[in-house]
């Protein structure tokens, strides 16, 4: 029973905290963006701002919920809370610290990489059932660029999993007590840097919701709260691929001096500026680049990485 | 792959450059003296007013903006009876001072002229009278305008002959 009610505590504080993070997150991005390029960013409502997150959500509650005449219901409906629910559903696997994360399977490693890839079904669903042309082609290009690059997200990790042997998030933690699978594995860090922002539609990367040529793609029908839904499913997403990289790289909680718990938040929080660096900096590249890059360039040095990886965990027997 | 990382290293220093942004309430924007912003009648030196109610400007007006009615008074000087520019039309193009041929309507670097209700945005001849000269000081119409007006009398203005007395053969 105390075991329950500690899982459940554990569970409420998590989703809270992602949440009221996620929330944030936008603060954070227009004031980090503003600064790149010259600007304040929202600096107005409370102190620097932070208020700012409280209005927007306001104003989404408010706005008109408006579901187009055209669209499929019920999954046009559904389609938004599966983002968010993906998302969240692998949080479970992250260990934050020793003791705070809420299961440690055995699989986790697979866990994560099964429910990123679930969240592409929010896309191909939203556009689909939004049933407007732009719309679908991004929902298109959502699907072919999860695709390409979950192949070799997937690949990129495995290098890790043969050096310390689980698949097991926190026995990953615990095998780089020595040094950081980053050193190790470059390559693979990389890879699974690029993959991760494909994964979240990040900016290089936003090729399904390309605003200059798709309108807002796949979420062009959407608004109110459906439209907020998208908004922190994405925040969650850099969430967690930053906290994914940090635990699978950069020795998640490992960390002299302060608490676990601040090592491991820290780390993220540098990878989540990493993010929103990209975004400052780099243009979006066509859609046949992408594919190309992905499959002709990517994946090879993927397959590479794990091969010579391999070779290596041999000889050392 | 070079090139992207120096372009992120580059985006990160634009952190530490100054802000372009002026932080508007608190901060002011120095605007040009020739600024096209709030327009005024002006007045002469004698702060009479220059407006003779010539209706160029509400001919010139592109969106039609201004409306006025011109009237003399007891000396045959010509003023507008009213004057009226509805800003929440008017575009700040500055062809009403162009038009002006006597300096009276002016753009001034000013544009805080914000209302909660749209009919305060309609100015009458009082809103729109500065007791100034504007950017043309000095400048008097009836001085120089071949005009008796009470202003001076006739053949007195600068650069102005005596009147002629067209029905005598002397030369």
């Amino acid at each position: 029973m105390n075991e329950v009610f500690r899982y459940l505590l554990m569970i409420v504080v998590m989703l809270f905290t992602l949440t009221t993070i996620a929330a944030w997150l936008i603060w954070l991005e227009r004031r980090m963006l503003a600064l790149w390029q010259d600007r304040y960013g929202p600096n107005r409502a409370g102190p620097f701002g932070l208020l700012i997150v409280a209005a927007d959500t306001i104003k989404l509650f408010f706005k008109e919920d408006w579901i187009p005449p055209f669209a499929e219901k019920t999954i046009f409906v559904i389609a938004p809370a599966i983002v968010a629910a993906a998302v969240l559903l692998s949080f479970v696997v992250v260990p934050f610290a020793p003791g705070i994360l809420v299961a440690d399977l055995n699989i986790g490693l697979l866990f994560f990489l099964a429910m990123s890839s679930l969240g592409v079904y929010s896309i191909v669903l939203g556009g689909w059932a939004s049933n407007n042309k732009y719309s679908l082609l991004g929902a298109l290009r959502g699907a072919s660029q999860m695709i390409s690059y979950e192949v070799f997200m997937g690949l990129s990790l495995m290098g890790v999993v043969m050096l310390s042997g689980s698949f097991r998030l926190t026995d990953i933690v615990m095998a780089q007590k020595d040094h950081w699978f980053v050193v190790t594995q470059p390559v693979g860090f990389i890879l699974f840097l690029i993959a991760g922002i494909a994964e979240t539609h990040r900016l290089p990367f936003d090729i399904p919701e390309a605003e200059s040529e798709l309108v807002a793609g796949f979420h062009s029908e959407y608004s109110g709260m459906k439209f907020g839904m998208f908004f922190i499913g994405e925040y969650l997403g850099i969430t967690l691929v930053s906290a994914m990289v940090v635990t699978i790289f950069f020795g998640g909680w490992l960390g002299p001096f302060l608490p676990p718990l601040v090592w491991f938040a820290l780390k993220t929080f540098v990878f989540i500026v990493l993010f929103i660096l990209l975004r400052a900096s780099l243009p979006r590249p066509r859609y046949d680049q992408l594919m190309e890059y992905g499959w002709k360039i990517i994946l090879p040095v993927a397959l590479l990485n794990l091969l010579i990886t391999g070779a290596f965990a041999l000889l050392k027997g | 792959m070079i090139s992207l990382l120096r372009t992120m290293w580059l985006t990160f220093l634009h952190m530490f450059r100054k802000r372009e942004t002026i932080q508007y309430p608190e901060e002011k924007v120095v605007l040009h003296p020739r600024w096209r912003g709030r327009i005024v009648l002006t007045r002469d030196p004698d702060m009479g007013e220059r407006c003779v109610g010539c209706y160029l400007c509400a001919a010139a007006c592109p969106v039609d903006c201004i409306s006025l009615q011109a009237t003399e008074d007891e000396n045959g000087r010509r003023y507008p009876e009213f004057f009226r520019i509805n800003f929440s039309r008017c575009i700040f193009c500055g062809y009403c001072e162009e038009a002006c041929p006597t300096y009276a309507i002016q753009l001034i670097p000013d544009f805080e002229m914000g209302e909660y209700d749209r009919q305060n945005l309609v100015y009458e001849k009082e809103d729109l009278l500065i007791n100034s000269e504007g950017k043309y000081p000095g400048y008097n119409y009836y001085k120089v305008a071949g005009l008796a007006a009470g202003v001076k009398g006739k053949g007195e203005g600068e650069n102005e002959e005596p009147p002629v007395d067209v029905r005598s053969l002397l030369p």
